[in-house]
């Protein structure tokens, strides 16, 4: 047996041993990949079910949280290829992640990459154990898709920055312990070069944060407001005015996170299994409104198409083939195909899709409206479709500018 | 899957780009064209081509040929669409020897496929008339049994490269009403048997193809090609096939069309600046590379499918010819207006490769035949 098949059946044998049952996922699917109902650590963290909490300490205490960090960071020094068996085998018995967040999906790879010694010794192995939780503090009111507009000021004062302005868009910023923020440290320099990566420790009297409300209802996003707010001149990443670089190399992976997290397949076709319910079927066994099946016929050849495309991107990256110019289309055209697709479900749903709580509803059906109403964000959060399609024309096309 | 080329099939493809690019140039279709020439392709080109073993690619080892799949096949067509090349794979090979390969018969695989994987016999299938549109169980040509064979009588529309073929595989209604789906027959007749009568179709998409008259055509029973009454099956599988290569040359068409608009995007001035510079094109170009790199792996999907004998390639290949019909004709009307006033002119390729794809949308089902194709597949 090679080393690897020890390892593997080592692993199955650990998580079936260790993997509580109420920690496999049941018959619902996930749902997209966004990560309500599981765990994201932090200080405010408390758990929903006790198993989760036992699920995260047994995975924590092996370092599989963050399986292929190093050891001296506090995660699991495995490789890649164990990394793919854990990967796998929990795919297989149906676990769920023991832990999620930005931690260890950002900041953490990015500390990996750009952070020193200190620093990844500070942050990491908190991160690993689920101790702290992070949020991402990029958009600004005046800074959107011209994210490098953003006028947070930072101004250096002794071993600290004092930092004001406002933050929007982030993402669970009221469950997280630490933000992760670009913030304007140079107002001379062009607007590229005046911009500084940092670190901030959301429990201070200068940080305040409120929640969102969107069209579709609740949502995770807040406005972070920072007045007079300290930031140790330790915690400042990629070097001083050096932020642009920073972000660039980490709204990369954000893109490549949501168009992923739209592309988890499903077994069945929702849109066909909500046309069974709602349409019905004409004497021949066919969706019965014509029009309806054209359409679902065609969103769901799109996913396919989709799949096909992420598929032969990551077979051409196994052969060792640089990524071919067919990646920069996942995050335009993902997000716009869960738009398409969301609506079509509601269209499907008719006058059973206009309700918003109370009664004559099911659950399912004010989860698809707010679904839809949600799904009309995709396009804009992670860099907008427009900006997508910019990124295309310039850097795959080399249209000028 | 595999849905990344090999490097024997990279190979494949970097020889049919060099040869294509050497050899046929869209302005050599354009001459044939305008010289109203009588063949419409090149024989000569043909042998060279016969000499590469293109004809061979998918023709199986034992009757001579290089038994190799949809893949490789489509390596070469993707190149050849770039450039219109004209000559007779499509209807020779996938279609006429397509036929023979599914439901021929030891004797008559022996007889034709080693004919046509070396270049020497041309082959058509008649399987469209005047109103059948993408229905390939309308039928109304007949064939009446008489002795020992058959008589065949009716007209076939549409014949690819039909004028010239050699050998053509008729299909013809042996039993049964004009859209039964029971009761048709393949035959191999001869262009020039006695009642067949060939009257050459001057088509939009420049194809070459022709009208089929068939007035009392005796053949005999050895001319039957697979069941009697049962050629329907042999039929779609034979279209499948086919579909999948036109597929392919789809993708040639809308790279070079969006190849020639990118390069027009980026040299041609107005108010004083490239006309690339103005976002309203950019994102618009952005899109048809975007439906562009989306068709490819949709082809690469069904090529995979099929040659693993996968049990959802029917349902790929529909996936395929939607995408590629719809994304076709996308990228040729974007092509032709960012072209502007040039791209009208007949002097301008564009409008040729417009035209190549409204055809081949409308060839072997377009986009809304295959969604209902499809939503059929997966039972709904």
């Amino acid at each position: 047996m090679s080393d690897l098949q020890a390892f593997r059946e080592e692993v199955r044998a650990w998580l079936d041993a260790n993997c509580p049952a109420s920690m496999r996922w049941g018959t619902e699917i996930g749902n997209g990949g966004l990560g309500d109902g599981l765990c994201w650590g932090g200080k405010k963290y408390k758990p929903a079910d006790p198993d989760e909490k036992v699920w995260l300490e047994r995975m924590v205490a092996r370092a599989w949280t963050a399986p292929t960090w190093p050891k001296i960071y506090g995660g699991g020094g495995l490789s890649k290829e164990q990394a793919k068996i854990i990967a796998d085998e929990m795919r297989r018995l149906r676990c769920k992640p023991a832990l999620v967040g930005f931690g260890l999906a950002m900041i953490g790879p990015l500390l990996l990459e750009h952070g020193n010694e200190e620093q990844k010794l500070r942050f990491l192995p908190e991160i690993v154990r689920g101790e702290v939780r992070w949020c991402q503090g990029y958009s600004e009111p005046g800074a959107g898709s011209d994210l490098a507009g953003v006028q947070a000021r930072a101004v250096r004062e002794g071993d600290f920055y004092v930092v004001n302005g406002q933050k929007v868009w982030t993402s669970y910023a009221d469950k997280a312990d630490w933000m992760f923020m670009l913030v304007r440290s140079d107002v001379e320099k062009p607007k590229h070069e005046g911009i500084s990566f940092m670190l901030i420790d959301m429990e201070q009297p200068g940080v305040s944060v409120r929640p969102i409300r969107l069209i579709s209802g609740q949502s995770p996003f807040c406005e972070t407001f920072l007045e007079d707010a300290r930031v140790s001149a330790e915690h400042v990443i990629g070097g001083v005015n050096n932020g642009w670089t920073m972000a660039k190399a980490l709204l990369g992976h954000e893109r490549s996170m949501i168009s992923e997290a739209f592309n988890e397949s499903e077994d069945k076709n929702e849109l066909v299994s909500a046309a069974r319910r709602y349409v019905g079927a004409d004497s021949g066994g066919r969706v019965g409104d014509a029009a309806l099946r054209d359409r679902i016929a065609q969103l769901t050849m799109d996913k396919i198409c989709l799949e096909l495309t992420l598929k032969r991107t990551k077979e051409a990256a196994k052969l060792g083939n640089q990524p071919g110019p067919e990646a920069s289309i996942f995050k335009y055209y993902a997000t716009e195909l869960n738009k398409d697709r969301t609506a079509l479900v509601v269209g499907i749903l008719g006058p059973q899709g206009l309700g918003w709580e109370g009664e004559g509803f099911g659950d399912d059906e004010f989860g698809n409206t707010r679904a839809w109403l949600r799904a009309r964000g995709n396009s804009i959060e992670g860099g907008t479709s427009e900006v997508q399609l910019n990124i295309i024309a310039k850097r795959v096309l080399g249209l000028p500018d | 899957m595999g849905l990344v080329l090999s490097e024997d099939q990279q190979m494949l493809k970097k020889a049919a780009a060099d040869f294509v690019k050497k050899l046929s140039p869209v302005s050599r279709v354009r001459a044939l064209r305008d010289s109203d020439d009588a063949v419409g392709f090149s024989r000569e080109l043909w042998t060279k081509m016969a000499e590469l073993g293109w004809p061979a690619i998918p023709i199986p080892e034992e009757a001579g040929g290089l038994g190799m799949g949809s893949l490789e096949m489509a390596c070469v067509l993707e190149e050849c669409g770039r450039n219109l090349v004209p000559e007779p794979l499509l209807s020779t090979v996938l279609l006429g020897a397509g036929a023979v390969v599914r439901g021929g018969t030891e004797a008559q695989k022996a007889d034709l496929l080693p004919r046509v994987a070396d270049g020497s016999l041309l082959m058509a299938l008649a399987y469209q008339e005047r109103n059948s549109r993408y229905d390939l169980a309308c039928c109304s040509a007949r064939a009446e049994k008489k002795g020992s064979g058959y008589v065949l009588s009716g007209e076939k529309a549409l014949v690819l490269d039909g004028h010239v073929a050699d050998t053509i595989v008729v299909v013809v209604r042996s039993a049964g009403a004009e859209r039964d789906r029971h009761g048709l027959s393949l035959f191999l007749v001869e262009r020039g048997a006695a009642g067949v009568e060939v009257v050459r179709q001057k088509t939009m998409h420049l194809r070459q193809a022709a009208i089929l008259r068939m007035n009392g055509v005796e053949v005999s029973s050895d001319a039957l090609v697979g069941s009697l009454g049962e050629g329907l099956a042999v039929l779609e599988d034979v279209i499948d096939r086919a579909t999948v290569g036109l597929c392919a040359e789809m993708i040639g068409n809308m790279t070079a069309t969006f190849e020639m608009t990118l390069e027009y995007l980026k040299t041609r001035k107005q108010f004083g600046v490239v006309i690339g510079t103005f976002q309203a094109l950019k994102h618009r170009a952005a899109k048809m590379f975007v439906e562009l790199e989306l068709a490819r792996s949709s082809v690469l999907g069904a090529c995979a499918a099929l040659d693993l004998g996968a049990p959802g390639a029917r349902e790929l290949i529909s996936v395929a010819k939607a995408r590629c019909s719809d994304a076709g004709v996308l990228i040729g009307y974007e092509g032709l207006q960012m072209h502007g006033g040039i791209g009208m002119t007949d002097e301008h390729d564009v409008g040729f490769f417009v035209k190549r794809l409204r055809g081949s949308e409308m060839t072997f089902g377009d986009g809304a035949y295959h969604r209902d194709r499809f939503a059929a597949l997966q039972g709904f």
